[in-house]
């Protein structure tokens, strides 16, 4: 089987190629990536107007298997996430129960490799049972195939845990997943502190939830030179102490999601819990300072947070609605906006989706390298559609972008021979 | 108007409306069989999932004068305690024929998620720390009976801004009926700067003091608030001692504020708190026309929303 994508703009951040090129497939591996290939194809694409990427790489899902299977499981998870060209996916450990041993670790894996659409990568908990007492078997967690460590939505409160994390999973070369929320200071909250908890009549989280933590986590990871990673980072206030950070060599990256530079608290009105979420939406200058952090390399990788709810969850009263929204699918489509502003080139977006996070994990991301297996985003960056649910391919419909028109489209995914049209 | 969610949502005309048809309506409680046919074979449902004695007994009695019927519901005792969702409860209770619903409820924005799935009226009766929306219109009606206008009044609200439905709701009302509203009390129970922002609808017309006496100098009203402990998840005052010497109110408060400015209350009263018992003999002290205003107030609701009068 021959296949040829003709005449697309070429973009491989692990190549650093950006070129109106063809792309040549031959028994589902890359033979060549070149203008004007004029070999013979069973098949051939034609990619005019299209970029034409390797798959995307996303370390911050909630597949919710085990234990939260009619929200998503493994299965409809990744198929998601092929919908959204995300063709290898880290997914979190607050699973029930949570991957805090070896054995719940293989599991997820075996599942994937039965069921999955793409490779899974399970990152594992920290400490036991994410309770922040006791650190759990980082040897044995590696070994059975865990790439990170986090107590996803439980941030470690105890420095002193997470000063001994941060040393311990250097002697695995883990990175450390932080999700920056002090919780004695985001207790009870439910929506960004400030005009519009005060018009909704909620608690509000203040920006110091955040910034306290990423404070903390950037100390400590400089004077243990652990490796840290910072996950959806959504207030102004990080920046001067990300670049601080920067400046003294900290072994840290961060990471934001595509909800953090489009979606302000106003979403929330009207009590909209599709739009609650962990870290809550903030303003309209917070928006502005998480670009300003993707312009200057403070913010490094573009994460989903992919956080499937079923109406069980999320058509209550807001207080008990549970946090987040869905997201594999929209992350290459929101992420694009920050291309057609101008505030980044293609190929550098594509490095926050695409290198950037394969590193902070250590794997390989998919690539148009020659030899290497097909795993190709066709992707048309100015098509407009109507997100409706039966464009939603995850189990869950939970997103605040559901019934808006978006831009950004994927056309196709090649994976091997095999091509998969939406 | 459809539903009575909160004063946010109100114009001032839409406050004038409910105060007048209140003022209109009054008179039937002082008759000497206070009823009238209007809401008959009318179903009002009254859904309190937090304590009240005032709010819901006036509600009720709004119902009776109107001649509607009331079911009442009490979260003690029914599927709630099995673990029935609310809106399970609504739905079900709604077949019986409902036609409009009263809610109270310890979260915010409960009555706007019935509103929205429900196709029935739905009055809020206070919702977590959010709104009380017809604890403000009686507000105003009173302070319109006794001060004649409800224009160009310096209002003082003091105690815990920030867990109180009541402020919430009278810091909008008061604004919109073109009044100034000072608030004050423990500096961590305010509104912050940014939530200032949201309360303040026009230029100066609302101040955030952290000095009790700045907040009362000449004004027109004072209400009082009761401290909130059942919100409060751990305790946010070091002791009602202290609360009642910095901002307790007190006669000696009395010379600051205008000659006949009005103390008013919403209930319950924690006395020797936030109120110095010795105030319940000032002159000007209206908490008990507040409670009367209420059943006005919440006639003048039920028969707009029922009858689209």
């Amino acid at each position: 089987m021959r296949l040829l994508i003709k005449n697309g703009r070429v973009l491989d951040p692990t190549l650093g190629l950006d070129l109106i090129a063809d792309v040549y497939i031959v028994d589902g591996k890359i033979e060549g990536v070149e203008e004007n290939i004029s070999a013979s194809a069973d098949r051939i694409i034609d990619a005019q107007g299209l970029w034409v990427l390797p798959g995307l790489v996303d370390i911050h899902v909630h597949l919710r298997e085990p234990g939260e299977e009619w929200k998503e499981d493994i299965e409809s998870g990744t198929r998601a996430a092929l919908h959204g060209g995300v063709l290898r996916v880290a997914c979190m450990p607050n699973t029930k129960p949570p991957v805090d041993t070896a054995e719940v670790c293989s599991a997820i894996i075996a599942k994937a490799k039965e069921k999955g659409y793409v490779p899974v990568y399970p990152i594992a908990c920290i400490t036991k049972g994410q309770a922040g007492k006791e650190l759990t078997e980082f040897g044995r967690l590696k070994l059975a195939g865990a790439v990170a460590l986090s107590d996803d939505g439980k941030w470690v409160q105890d420095s002193e845990m997470m000063r001994k994390a941060l040393l311990y999973a250097k002697s695995f070369d883990l990175p450390i997943i932080s999700h920056p929320e002090d919780q004695t200071l985001s207790f009870g909250g439910q929506v960004n502190l400030g005009k519009l908890s005060a018009k909704l009549g909620l608690k509000g989280v203040p920006f110091s939830a955040e910034t306290v933590a990423v404070v903390r986590d950037l100390l400590l990871a400089k004077e243990t030179k652990g490796k840290l990673h910072l996950a959806h980072l959504s207030v102004k206030e990080n920046l001067p102490f990300l670049r601080w950070a920067k400046e003294e060599g900290v072994n840290f990256t961060a990471e934001t999601c595509p909800h953090y530079f489009h979606l302000t608290e106003w979403e929330c009105d009207g009590y909209n819990t599709l739009a609650k979420v962990n870290p809550p939406l903030r303003t309209e200058e917070d928006v502005l300072a998480i670009k300003q952090a993707i312009k200057e390399g403070l913010i490094e990788v573009i994460a989903s947070d992919h956080a499937p709810h079923s109406p069980l969850e999320k058509d209550v009263e807001f207080e008990l609605a549970s946090p987040g929204m869905i997201g594999l699918e929209f992350l290459l489509p929101l992420s694009s906006s920050l291309v057609r502003e101008g505030l980044i080139s293609p190929l550098k977006l594509l490095k926050l989706l695409i290198t950037n996070p394969a590193k902070v994990i250590g794997i390989e991301p998919p690539s148009l390298r020659k030899g290497e297996k097909a795993e190709i985003v066709l992707f048309d960056p100015e098509e407009e559609y109507l997100v409706t649910e039966d464009f939603i391919q995850s189990k869950s419909k939970n997103t605040p972008f559901l019934g808006k028109t978006i831009k950004g489209r994927i056309k196709k995914v090649i994976l091997k021979d095999k091509v998969y049209e939406f | 108007m459809k539903h009575l969610l909160d004063i946010e949502s109100l114009s001032k005309e839409d406050i004038e409306h409910y105060l007048t048809l209140a003022d209109n309506l009054k008179e039937i409680l002082y008759r000497p069989i206070p009823k009238v046919p209007t809401l008959r074979g009318k179903l009002v449902l009254l859904l309190f999932y937090e304590p009240s004695t005032r709010t819901k007994f006036s509600f009720e009695r709004a119902c009776k004068i109107l001649s509607a019927e009331v079911m009442s519901f009490q979260t003690k005792g029914s599927s709630i305690e099995k673990g029935e969702t609310l809106l399970d409860t609504v739905k079900n209770l709604k077949t019986l024929g409902v036609n409009l619903i009263v809610i109270r409820h310890n979260l915010s924005g409960t009555p706007h998620f019935l509103a929205r799935i429900l196709s029935v009226p739905v009055v809020n009766a206070g919702d977590g720390t959010h709104e009380h929306p017809t604890q403000a219109l009686l507000d105003l009606l009173t302070v319109r009976q006794k001060l004649g206008n409800l224009s160009d009044l310096k209002v003082a609200i003091i105690g815990d801004i920030k867990h109180s439905r009541v402020a919430h709701s009278d810091i909008l009302a008061f604004q919109k009926m073109g009044s100034t509203v000072y608030v004050s009390g423990p500096a961590h129970l305010l509104p912050t700067p940014a939530e200032e922002k949201f309360f303040c609808l026009k230029s100066k017309s609302f101040r955030v003091c952290y000095n009790l006496a700045t907040a009362i100098e000449s004004a027109d009203v004072v209400i009082a608030l009761r401290v909130q402990k059942e919100r409060h998840e751990t305790p946010l005052i070091p002791s009602y001692n202290e609360y009642h010497l910095t901002f307790g109110l007190a006669p000696k408060h009395l010379d600051l504020i205008k000659e006949g400015a009005l103390l008013m209350h919403p209930g319950p009263i924690n006395w020797g708190v936030e109120l110095h018992p010795e105030l319940e003999k000032y002159p000007f002290q209206v908490i008990l026309d507040q409670v009367e205003n209420g059943v006005a107030v919440r006639m003048a609701v039920l028969l707009t929303l029922l009858t689209g009068a």
